[in-house]
């Protein structure tokens, strides 16, 4: 295990930072996803007005890996049209399966720093929730209700 | 001095190219070789159905079935025709809240349980009360992750019928005042059921004195095969109570439309049971008993000690429930100022330790700590002073890791 791959300075530091940590006024799009395994739980807003992120950001708490990923992602989606952002977690889901690599993740910017977690695999979880509940979000799903 | 971990195959292992360091013993013990040594020997030379055959085969594996259960029995202090078999700890607890108290619980009556509960000693009982009208009441530590005398006469009355709480939390490691609550229970006419997961490999039981009414164990957290467990009972409740599941071995005679059924034990035990495991359950309590309680307990106590120590040092751990050895088994929680528990088992991890992070199943008591998870070292009667140092060491280095300093 490589300890500086997986906990280099643009995770910790985006882990903490509060740049996207954040309700997003008029947002149209709310969805939460959560990691019952070890309880990494966040709130996705967005605000997709003719087919374009027009604003994003998200509340919530978890290991560093699941923050600085939510934070990363929000950075690479906010000014993109849908199309765009399913495209990179496309790509993101690619890194995490070591099926992308090298310039290919350029697009990810700083989102490419999490490419270490392909080889820990118990907290792949924590990379992913982000990138899967905008796609769920993208998708349309809607809470559920009990 | 005799080094126990010597009879662990599986410690003699790398963890991430370092010594492995077990310390997640509240999750799940090692077996050691005397135990994996039983069930084999069981497997190679007297597996049969137990109570199904007529043949010799068949009846030397019902006695490994029956005397397994009188060495459970004398283990944990309980006559031997009151200990019923089950998987597990989960699965005992179900069988005393659905067969128990679906049968004797109505609107009106309360059933009272500690916050710091496992979901396993929780959800059945939030269920039952559910179905049966009862009502579900909280016991609540103290500021020092007590519980208090106090707390117990506030909330025990004349409506409580169950009051169920676990010996040792599997979070605080703190033990309950088990005979406090018996008495005053008992003084209303409320039933005592000890969930005993947490406390039986760390201390000597004797249930009978204990007065409680029922308890439940896993087989797995004190050194036997995952899938075997065992419930007590006191014979006169298991006797008036409905059977749990239904089927095969349970029954004394089946017609079409009506059953009568077997004696207690008997009567919860439906179908093949696992009788590899419950003679590794034996064998694991004769293993503890060899090495003996003086020792568990001296040495078990010192390593804790020795690990509060040296966290109570670190300005940036934070110990949950009062951080002394005293009244505490086998589990210390804890938390790392800003790093996630779950960086934290990574990060000892790559060190060689093995922690657990995470809500332990225990999410009330989460939340009344204000906290989503935590960390949590548990010990077993291998652990040695250099797994203490492993953690403590790795303490640091998750806080340097993070970009925080240690
Ligand atoms: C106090 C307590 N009760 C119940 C359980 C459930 O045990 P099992 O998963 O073996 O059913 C556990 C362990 O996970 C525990 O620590
Ligand atoms: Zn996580």
């Amino acid at each position: 295990m490589d300890l500086k791959e997986l906990y280099s300075q643009i995770i910790t530091e985006n882990s903490r930072s509060t740049r996207n940590r954040r309700p997003v006024p008029g947002a149209t799009i709310s969805l939460e996803g959560v990691n019952p395994s070890c309880g990494d739980d966040i709130t996705l807003q967005l605000r997709v007005e003719d087919g374009v992120v027009q604003d994003a950001g998200f509340i919530g708490s978890g290991c560093a890996i699941s923050q600085a990923s939510a934070s990363l992602m929000i950075d690479d989606i906010i000014g993109k049209t849908e199309e765009e952002a399913r495209r990179l977690i496309k790509l993101f889901f690619g890194m995490i399966k070591g099926e992308a690599d090298g310039d290919e993740l350029d697009d990810l910017e700083d989102a490419a720093a999490l490419q270490g977690i392909s080889h820990t695999p118990a907290r792949v979880k924590c990379a992913v929730l982000a990138w899967h509940t905008l796609e769920e979000a993208l998708d349309g799903k809607q809470p559920e209700e009990f | 001095m005799r080094r126990f971990s010597d009879d662990f195959p599986i410690l003699s292992q790398d963890n991430n190219g370092k010594r492995l360091v077990y310390l997640d013993n509240g999750a799940t013990t090692q077996k050691p070789q005397q135990v994996l040594d039983a069930v084999n020997r069981y497997y190679l030379t007297e597996n049969a159905n137990p109570h199904r055959g007529v043949y010799d085969l068949a009846m030397r594996a019902t006695d490994a079935h029956e005397n397994s259960r009188a060495a459970v029995a004398k283990f944990i202090g309980a006559p031997e025709d009151s200990v019923i078999f089950t998987q597990n700890t989960s699965e005992g607890l179900n069988l005393i809240a659905y067969s128990y108290g679906r049968a004797f619980l109505k609107p009106g009556d309360e059933v009272l349980i500690y916050v710091a509960e496992h979901h396993s000693n929780l959800v059945p009982w939030q269920w039952v009360a559910k179905t049966t009208g009862a009502e579900l009441k909280y016991l609540y530590p103290d500021e020092n992750g007590r519980l208090t005398v106090e707390e117990l006469d506030k909330k025990i009355n004349e409506r409580t019928k169950v009051v169920a709480v676990a010996h040792v939390s599997n979070v605080l490691g703190l033990e309950t005042p088990v005979e406090e609550i018996v008495k005053r229970a008992h003084a209303v006419g409320a039933v005592v059921v000890l969930d005993i997961a947490q406390s039986v490999a760390h201390m000597p039981l004797d249930l009978v004195k204990l007065d409680v009414d029922f308890a439940a164990l896993s087989g797995h957290k004190i050194y036997a095969p995952m899938g075997v467990g065992a419930v007590y009972g006191k014979k006169a409740l298991l006797e008036k109570m409905p059977p749990f599941l239904s089927g095969g071995d349970m029954i004394a005679a089946v017609h079409e439309y009506r059953t009568t059924y077997a004696e207690v034990p008997r009567k919860f035990e439906a179908g093949t049971r696992n009788v590899g495991g419950e003679v590794g359950l034996a064998a694991a309590m004769e293993y503890v008993s060899s090495v003996g309680w003086d020792t568990i307990v001296s040495q078990e106590e010192a390593l804790i000690a020795q690990t509060l120590e040296g966290m109570n040092v670190l300005p940036y751990v934070k110990v949950y429930g009062e951080a002394t050895a005293a009244g505490r088994h086998g589990v210390i929680s804890f938390n790392i100022d800003d790093v996630h528990p779950h960086d934290v088992a990574t990060i000892l991890d790559s060190d060689g330790v093995c922690i657990r992070a995470g809500h332990h199943c225990a999410q009330p008591l989460m939340e009344h700590l204000g906290i989503g998870s935590c960390c949590r070292a548990s010990f077993a009667l291998y652990n040695t002073e250099e797994d203490v140092q492993a953690l403590l060491q790795g303490l640091k280095h998750v806080r340097e890791v993070m970009g925080l300093g240690s």
